[in-house]
């Protein structure tokens, strides 16, 4: 496949002439399997292709995008990138093309999946529903396998492949939701009837909650929490546009988290997804954000790189913008704490099972308002004593990961797929926090 | 490119479905971005495919493929029908169809000038010139972009519908960033999504992104040295159109949609507060509010001549007199809540993805006062405007809104600027707290085209008209 796509790369190349010139192409199967209600409802397959054109000509740049192989396609396609280009004025910040350079020799890859059946998909979500019993369900089973390619007129040719299967669903009592959730590069890693059971615990536990006054509590976040809250330090802060702009928090070299964090960019990691390089061709590397507390790193295309005179990390992101690189990879390092026994250190908190709806206020500070959803407990001298319903938070993420702020960082390494903003599939753990500010009750 | 559609269809029929459609689609996209007064970006994009969706049983098959030709047209009938058919494992009771009369037709949006023809360096100049006056006048970063979608749809249904359309969608925006020491503020103009709305590059002219620039990079810098808005447990809070349409998007649209109420949605976007069994004596607010969905405004970015499933626009109901009346459906799922028809309401993301029930044009209609006698009205109270964050919950009734931009009233006069606006509160009681709503001299088509809804997501464009709105006894300046 990737032969494949390499040579259509060339056979644009072969179009663009002497101006500067990089494609990448992306091919492959996009399927989903909905259910609702307890049945599948929608079942959905797309054979996807898309081909992204980027030229230069003496620094004036312009884009186009096209679903088709056929010359007259192709002809239309570099046609309108090369007259868009010619009309540009000349753009300052362009870093030009990325050089020759092999990407890692990474492969999250499983054929099955990326050849799985609408059958395959409906086997999981059957045993998820039969898992649920009387309880009605909802959610979705995916699988997707990606075949990307990326050819430059400086010489660079690099390909690359992925697969992933997400689990993803709710158990529902009429009074409580209970979410359960599996991701992997095998299907096959995927148990029905495993991630169904533990909707099914949460919803039932979660059932029948009470109300809690709004005001300031430990917590301890799950997976999906953490990822939720991950993603706008990722964005909005780890980001080498964002800190060119002076929109960004972050100051390398500063202690300004906890020490127990560390969190780094690393496709290589065994639970990630994701191909070796970006959309500017530039081989990704291992990037630390922040190690041991301290912030370290950030993420760059070519563009901010040439602004702040550094290094591409091999964070582009095709047709970003304004928005800059953005980590794909996220992996924030376990601790050696179990999620039980997260809990048993929490004297008064709450355990929360996933956010929901979280928007910035303010990017330099971090605030972020949301809600809980899928199930909130109380903990009360290390023990879950009941749930509580649903609650809404404006809450500084970087204070709440700030020094002394992180009570425990949990073993259980997960990868959440579907990450925040799409960008990616992210590895991180369960965290125990001092302080969370809920602002009020879901019902007002 | 019907043949291909009618291909399809005859595919999937002769595989088993019992009902099948197809939507031919060929969608141009042009968008340019400008940033600190050069133009940074420039993309051109565009994409031709096949999107068939056949019904087995109780759910929709759906394959889509760029690979256009009577073969493979015929294929992505067949896979349809066997990616419905592999559903019959988890299957729930036969889905069933609303009917819906049966038409041949063409449709185009009205558009004076062909955004597509207006020379890039134009468009260009004016962005240039734009994020130009902003940087002059304060802004740290200066932003200003266009998109034009130019979309043509053919739809074969296999009851014998055959429809193409051709839809023409621009729009434009700018915004300021200013930072101060610890924090920064960000003005936009029209809106925080700028304005969009079916209609030629006249719409952008009329926006004047020049003309507001400097206005706009000032009130952000402005904003630095500001208070913060306080924090009240219950005020009167005005609320401009642009946060007006955000509200009704989130809070009425939303909650209103069928497939939502159904549980269609429960995992992902969620349900709704909003009972079947309570439509028509439901209080959704106080007697002035009514709210439409009209799918036929001229104009308005969510209009059309007929809905992905070949349904005709039309107006429907929502709110009458502070009564929750209508939904938004269509025709699956019309039938499943036992409505007699679709209310036209189900659109796709482009020819790879299964139609759903979106927004059309979800407005308030207009009421007789004007902003500035509302706030001649109020004693004590905060106005605000242009959306900054937002965030509600999965059944869509307790939302938490942020805006851009606010001001102190004092005795009927607007005071100081204020920073950072909030406001919060519950669907139902919020909308029963409105009493003054703006007239139709201030209706504005509000378009929002990035509404993101369904699995694989789906970005829609909806329409939302608008006015200025004044609430009593409402909770502003909640803090982190």
């Amino acid at each position: 496949m990737s032969d494949e796509l390499l040579d259509v790369c060339e056979r644009v190349l072969s179009r663009v002439g002497e101006a500067e010139a990089e494609v990448t192409i992306t091919s492959g199967t996009d399927a989903l399997t909905r259910f609702a209600t307890s049945f599948i409802h929608q079942n959905v397959t797309d054979a996807a292709r898309r081909i992204h054109l980027r030229v230069a000509i003496d620094g004036r740049v312009a884009e186009s995008v096209g679903n088709q192989t056929d010359d007259e396609a192709l002809d239309r396609l570099v046609r309108s990138g090369l007259d868009a280009a010619r009309l540009r004025p000349v753009d300052p910040g362009w870093p030009g093309l990325a050089p020759p350079a092999s990407a890692p020799s990474i492969e999250h890859w499983d054929d099955a999946t990326a050849a799985a059946a609408p059958a395959d998909r409906a086997e999981r979500i059957g045993a998820f529903v039969s898992a649920a019993g009387d309880l009605e369900t909802a959610g979705f089973c995916s699988t997707v396998g990606e075949t990307v390619a990326f050819a430059n007129s400086a010489g660079q040719r690099v390909a690359g492949r992925t697969s992933v299967a997400i689990l993803d669903g709710i158990a529902r009592t009429g009074t409580s939701d209970g979410s359960g959730r599996a991701a992997s590069v095998r299907l096959g890693d995927l148990d029905g009837n495993s991630v169904g059971r533990e909707a099914i615990r949460r919803a039932r536990e979660s059932a029948d909650a009470t109300d809690l006054e709004p005001g300031r509590h430990e917590v301890v976040l799950s997976p999906s929490c953490v990822v939720n809250l991950l993603g706008f330090l990722a964005i909005y802060g780890f980001n080498g546009r964002a800190v060119d702009e002076g929109r960004s928090f972050a100051h390398l070299g500063e202690a300004q988290f906890d020490s127990s964090i560390s969190l780094a960019d690393d496709v290589a990691h065994p639970l990630a997804v994701g191909i070796g390089f970006d959309a500017e061709g530039t081989p990704k590397r291992r990037v630390e954000l922040v190690l041991d507390g301290v912030t370290s790193g950030l993420v760059h295309d070519r563009r901010t790189a040439k602004a702040l005179g550094a290094e591409s990390t091999g964070h582009a992101i095709a047709g970003a913008g304004p928005w800059g690189a953005m980590p794909a990879n996220l992996v924030l390092e376990a601790g050696a704490v179990s999620p039980d026994d997260l809990i048993a250190g929490v004297e008064r908190g709450l355990l929360v099972t996933d956010f929901w709806y979280t928007r910035i206020l303010d990017p330099r500070t971090q605030v972020v308002t949301g809600l809980t959803r899928n199930g909130v407990w109380m903990i009360e001298d290390g023990r879950i004593v009941r749930p509580v319903t649903n609650l809404r938070f404006t809450q500084s993420f970087l204070e709440a990961l700030g020094p002394g702020q992180v009570c425990g960082v949990g073993s259980d390494l997960t990868l959440v797929g579907g990450a925040s903003f799409g960008v990616g599939a992210w590895v991180v753990p369960s965290l125990h926090l001092a302080s969370w500010n809920f602002t009020g009750g879901a019902r007002g | 490119m019907f043949e291909f559609a009618e291909a399809a269809v005859e595919a999937a029929i002769a595989a088993g479905a019992r009902y099948a459609d197809a939507r031919v689609i060929d969608r141009r996209h042009e968008s340019m971005g400008a940033r600190n007064g050069e133009v940074e970006e420039l993309s051109q994009e565009a994409s031709v495919g096949i999107g068939v969706r056949a019904l087995i049983g109780s759910g929709w098959g759906f394959y889509s493929t760029a690979d256009l030709t009577p073969d493979s047209s015929r294929q992505a009938g067949t896979q349809a029908a066997a990616i419905a058919r592999a559903s019959a494992s988890v299957a729930g009771l036969d889905l069933e169809l609303t009917p819906v009369e049966v038409r041949q037709d063409s449709w185009r949006n009205a558009v004076a000038e062909d955004p597509m023809s207006v020379p890039l360096a134009e468009k260009g100049d004016l962005l240039v010139a734009a994020t130009r006056t902003l940087k002059e006048h304060g802004a740290d970063v200066a932003l200003a972009g266009y998109d034009i979608w130019d979309t043509t749809k053919w739809l074969v249904s296999s009851e014998g519908h055959r429809i193409d359309q051709h839809v023409v969608e621009c729009g434009a925006q700018l915004n300021a960033t200013a930072n101060g020491e610890s924090e920064t503020q960000r003005r936009s103009y029209p809106g925080i999504r700028g304005q969009y709305g079916t209609r030629g590059w006249e719409l952008v002219r009329e926006l004047d992104l020049a003309g507001n620039a400097a206005r706009i990079a000032e009130e952000a810098r402005e904003l630095l040295t500001a208070p913060t808005c306080p924090s009240h447990e219950a005020i009167d809070l005005i609320i401009g159109s642009e946060q007006m349409a955000l509200q009704i998007h989130e809070s009425v649209g939303h909650a209103v949609e069928l497939d939502r109420i159904l549980g269609w949605e429960a995992a992902f976007a969620g349900t709704s507060w909003l009972d079947l069994s309570q439509i028509g004596s439901l209080r959704f607010g106080s007697d002035l509010m009514n709210v439409t969905a009209d799918a036929t405004l001229p104009g308005a970015l969510g209009s059309f001549g007929y809905d992905d499933e070949g349904t005709p626009a039309h107006p429907v109901d929502i709110v009458r007199d502070g009564t929750w009346v209508g939904v938004l459906s269509g025709r699956d799922s019309a039938a499943l809540a036992g409505l007699g028809s679709s209310g036209g309401a189900v659109r796709g993301d482009g020819y790879n993805r299964l139609p759903m029930v979106r927004m059309t044009n979800v407005g308030l209609l207009p009421g007789q006062s004007s902003l500035e006698e509302m706030i001649a009205a109020t004693d004590d109270g905060i106005l605000m405007d242009t959306n900054r964050s937002w965030s509600i919950d999965d059944k869509r009734l307790n939302f938490q809104f942020g805006c851009e931009i606010g001001w102190e009233i004092k005795n009927g006069k607007r005071g100081r600027m204020i920073k950072n606006p909030t406001y919060t509160g519950i669907g139902p009681r919020f909308w029963g707290s409105l009493d003054m709503l703006g007239n139709e001299s201030e209706w504005t088509f509000w378009g929002t085209p990035n509404c993101g809804k369904g699995q694989p997501q789906q970005i829609g464009h909806t329409g939302h008209p608008s006015v200025p709105c004044r609430f009593r006894g409402v909770r502003v300046g909640v803090t982190g």
